[in-house]
């Protein structure tokens, strides 16, 4: 008995001329994902992606796993393959769905006959196939309304399939179909959410995070890192830069008022993100901002910030309540990740008492202390990158 | 030329993790928990195994934390797990067939007041993943089984009757002692429906000292052992870098060839008991569904030490029963039905990727020269 994957696209299928193309990209991603687990052949026809292990080590449940992170993907299933005839349907499904419907109550059968020349309409199946495993598991009882199984039986063009578990997949549009943006990535809880949600309309996303040594550790560091490498699971390949930023943070300690420092920093980090933007063709920048969370996100710092920014800033966050963001981060599985206590740019020389409602022009006099245009260039120049790969 | 045939006892450490032992001793000697770099090189080595074992077993490397060796982790499974419900759920279902450690720790919560149901082997030497099944309720906290025996090979239905069981008590704790199969046999946490896993180096080639645990995401443990948040509290102490390293080349090494390797030993177990069964009398106990590095067998009328004893004049390593029960008399045999007799003269042959043919040739013709000689005396 051979046990494939069956994927289906929800919002994809509606797209018009474009759908190929937001095809095209998905399975490309798919194949990416999957390519490590050993080798199959993948497939697509009426709106459905079929994907056939070609060799017996080949890690069919740790594929269905792994899919259900990749965007584009609505729902998704392992099923048996079969004969297009009754007996082969009804052999398989003996054989296949034995252990679960060992254990369960209620089930029903439906049946979907794309290929109509199939001689048994699809009521007909059902009441042949639930009669057969009605007789063959005593305990069970059929219930149409809400069943806890329930046993599908796909008549396709060339073969068939029967499956009992659907399993809802990440949704959203394949990542790369939307264009790149970067992430403002510092290592709290909120930055990865807000890159998992642009990745999950189709974004490709890249990261920056500024380190500060020695008031930085390396181990900080190395919790974006992994970050990255959890994102990847759901974003595909993301670029990592990594700015040095000691020198710009301990200018404005020397430079600038105090109760401005926070905003100050947000404003040059946001200069140096649109200078890598430029470089790598990114669209956007995308931060993990919640409208009142701290000082420097109030409406009037966000707005003193966006005034350095020539391109859109991407905040999915925006009107969220922290629990809200942390049970993302905790579907995401980032959260034991972000609370590692390390000390982060962020939190380096916070101002004792910030200004919450900062007035641009204050800001723009406060910043006008010192140039920082060549410490941008040269933290721009010194920025080194990695590419973290999708987990294999 | 000594010959080691004793390797479901210990293994000999492979070059890989010998290296990797010795280099982290030298160069990588920090405390994984201090915060300079020193430490930290420290804890990228013990990351970077957490990595590798988790790849091994298709889970999340959060989830692998470090012991002393698998004794450790099936006790902080069984009585961390047992503790975790508290006396919500005084039910623990495992078999008659476990290694001591899983056997002593069961024992010890069935003095504290818990219900243990220890499930045998049916007449055919078979356990019955219904009968697991069958004995769990929702009064049942774990339910505790070995992937392979460590004195037949007999591999357990531990995926069938794990599935059962989540199917049935979700919340019940599902837990494999899994170190006689682990890099012999494909050992995925998610295919075997397990929620606590347990691994040993030394059996795999690593060195002795380092074991992990495998705790599913969202299942609750209570530690054993008190002390600062190494492994995330759940095993306080400082991690044994050097030998957590070994235990990572190991498993690195062995991946990827497991089927072959699994061939390889299965030729050589046919060989060797189409071999040996022309003698008279012998009996072959790990049949054909056991895994093949494991060979266990009876010699009727020598006492298995007797038989040890008698070979190791000629530097052949083999075992009786368990090493862990040093000469004891093995219940567990029993337990698979075999009788006074055969269990009295068993002799467990167990394989490494480096046994040769000529090896079992030799021991062949050793046990073929022990039954004429040994028996002719008591005769």
């Amino acid at each position: 008995m051979q046990e494939i994957i069956l994927v289906k696209y929800g919002e994809m299928a509606l797209k018009g001329l474009n759908k190929s193309t937001f095809e095209n990209v998905l399975v490309k991603n798919i194949k990416r994902r999957i390519k490590s687990l050993g080798r199959f052949e993948i497939t697509r026809a009426q709106s459905t992606i079929y994907i056939k292990p070609l060799e017996d080590c080949a890690d069919v449940n740790e594929a269905a796993e792994r899919l259900k992170k990749v965007f584009g993907i609505a729902a998704l299933c392992k099923a048996a393959v079969c004969e297009k005839t009754f007996d082969s349907i009804k052999d398989t499904a003996l054989d296949y769905l034995s252990d679960c419907l060992s254990y369960a109550k209620t089930f029903k059968v439906t049946a979907k006959r794309a290929d109509k020349s199939f001689p048994m309409k699809s009521p007909e199946i059902c009441r042949e196939l639930g009669g057969i495993l009605l007789s063959e598991f005593s305990h069970l009882k059929v219930d149409v309304n809400n069943p806890e199984i329930t046993v599908t039986v796909e008549i396709r063009d060339t073969n068939a399939y029967i499956h009992a578990e659907n399993i809802k997949g990440a949704g959203g549009l394949p990542v790369g179909t939307s264009g790149k943006a970067m992430l403002l990535l510092s290592g709290g809880i909120d930055s990865p959410v807000a890159g998992y949600m642009l990745a999950k309309r189709g974004v490709h996303i890249s990261a920056v995070h500024y380190v500060s040594p020695p008031y930085t550790s390396e181990r900080a560091r190395l919790k974006v890192e992994q970050l990255c490498e959890k994102l990847t699971g759901y974003c595909g390949s993301i670029a990592f830069f990594c700015v040095p930023f000691t020198e710009i943070q301990e200018e404005i300690r020397n430079n600038c008022p105090e109760e401005f420092f926070t905003i100050i920093m947000r404003r040059l980090m946001m200069e140096i993100a649109q200078r890598i933007c430029e470089k790598e063709e990114c669209l956007a920048l995308v931060t993990g901002e919640s409208v009142g969370q701290v000082a420097s996100q109030t409406m009037n710092a966000i707005a003193c910030t966006d005034a350095v920014c020539k391109i859109p800033v991407f905040r999915p966050l925006i009107g969220m309540d922290k629990t809200e963001i942390i049970e993302i981060a905790r579907k995401i599985d980032t959260f034991d990740i972000s609370i590692q206590p390390f000390e982060d740019c962020c939190t380096v020389f916070t101002p004792r008492h910030p200004k919450v409602r900062p007035l641009l022009s204050d800001v723009e006099n406060a910043q006008n202390n010192f140039d920082f245009s060549a410490l941008i260039d040269k933290a721009v120049s010194e920025t080194e990158m990695k590419i973290f790969y999708v987990e294999s | 030329m000594e010959i080691y045939l004793d390797n479901a006892a210990t293994t000999k450490p492979c070059r890989e993790s010998l290296n990797a032992v010795t280099e982290c001793m030298t160069r990588n000697y920090g405390n994984p928990s201090s915060l300079h770099s020193a430490g930290l090189r420290a804890q990228l080595v013990i990351d970077n195994v957490r990595k590798i074992i988790a790849k091994a077993l298709t889970a999340d490397p959060a989830g692998i934390y470090f012991t002393s060796g698998a004794t450790e982790s099936n006790n902080l499974a069984i009585l961390g797990a047992a503790a975790s419900y508290g006396k919500r759920r005084p039910k623990i279902i495992t078999t008659t067939v476990e290694h001591a450690s899983v056997r002593n720790s069961v024992k010890y919560l069935e003095e504290q007041g818990y219900e243990i149901v220890r499930i045998a082997p049916d007449s055919n030497g078979v356990i019955n993943h219904e009968d697991i099944i069958n004995a769990a309720d929702d009064r049942t906290c774990l339910v505790s089984m070995m992937l392979v025996n460590n004195e037949t090979g007999y591999i357990l239905p531990v995926r069938r009757a794990f599935y059962g069981i989540k199917k049935r008590f979700p919340d019940c704790i599902t837990h494999c002692d899994a170190v006689q199969g682990f890099m012999k046999i494909p050992v995925k946490a998610s295919e075997l429906n397990a929620d606590l896993i347990s691994l040993s180096a030394h059996k795999i080639y690593g060195g002795k000292g380092a074991g992990a645990l495998y705790i599913k995401k969202n299942v609750r443990l209570k530690n054993l052992v008190f002390g600062g948040s190494q492994e995330k509290g759940m095993r306080p102490g400082t991690e044994n870098v050097p030998m957590i390293a070994g235990f990572g080349e190991a498993v690195r090494v062995l991946s990827g060839s497991i089927q072959k390797r699994y061939d390889a030993i299965s030729r050589l177990k046919s060989m060797f008991c189409e071999r040996i069964s022309k003698n008279d009398g012998i009996i072959i106990n790990s049949g054909d569904e056991c895994l093949p590095y494991i060979i266990n067998i009876s010699v009727p009328g020598i006492r298995s030490e007797i038989m040890l004893h008698f070979l190791e004049e000629k530097e052949i390593y083999v075992s009786s029963g368990s090493a862990c029960s040093k000469g004891a008399k093995s219940g567990v045999l029993s337990e698979f039905r075999l009788s006074d007799e055969l269990s009295d003269s068993a002799l467990r042959i167990s394989l490494s990727h480096e046994t040769t043919v000529q090896e079992l040739r030799i021991l062949a013709e050793a046990i073929e020269n022990g039954m004429q000689k040994l028996q002719r005396k008591s005769g």
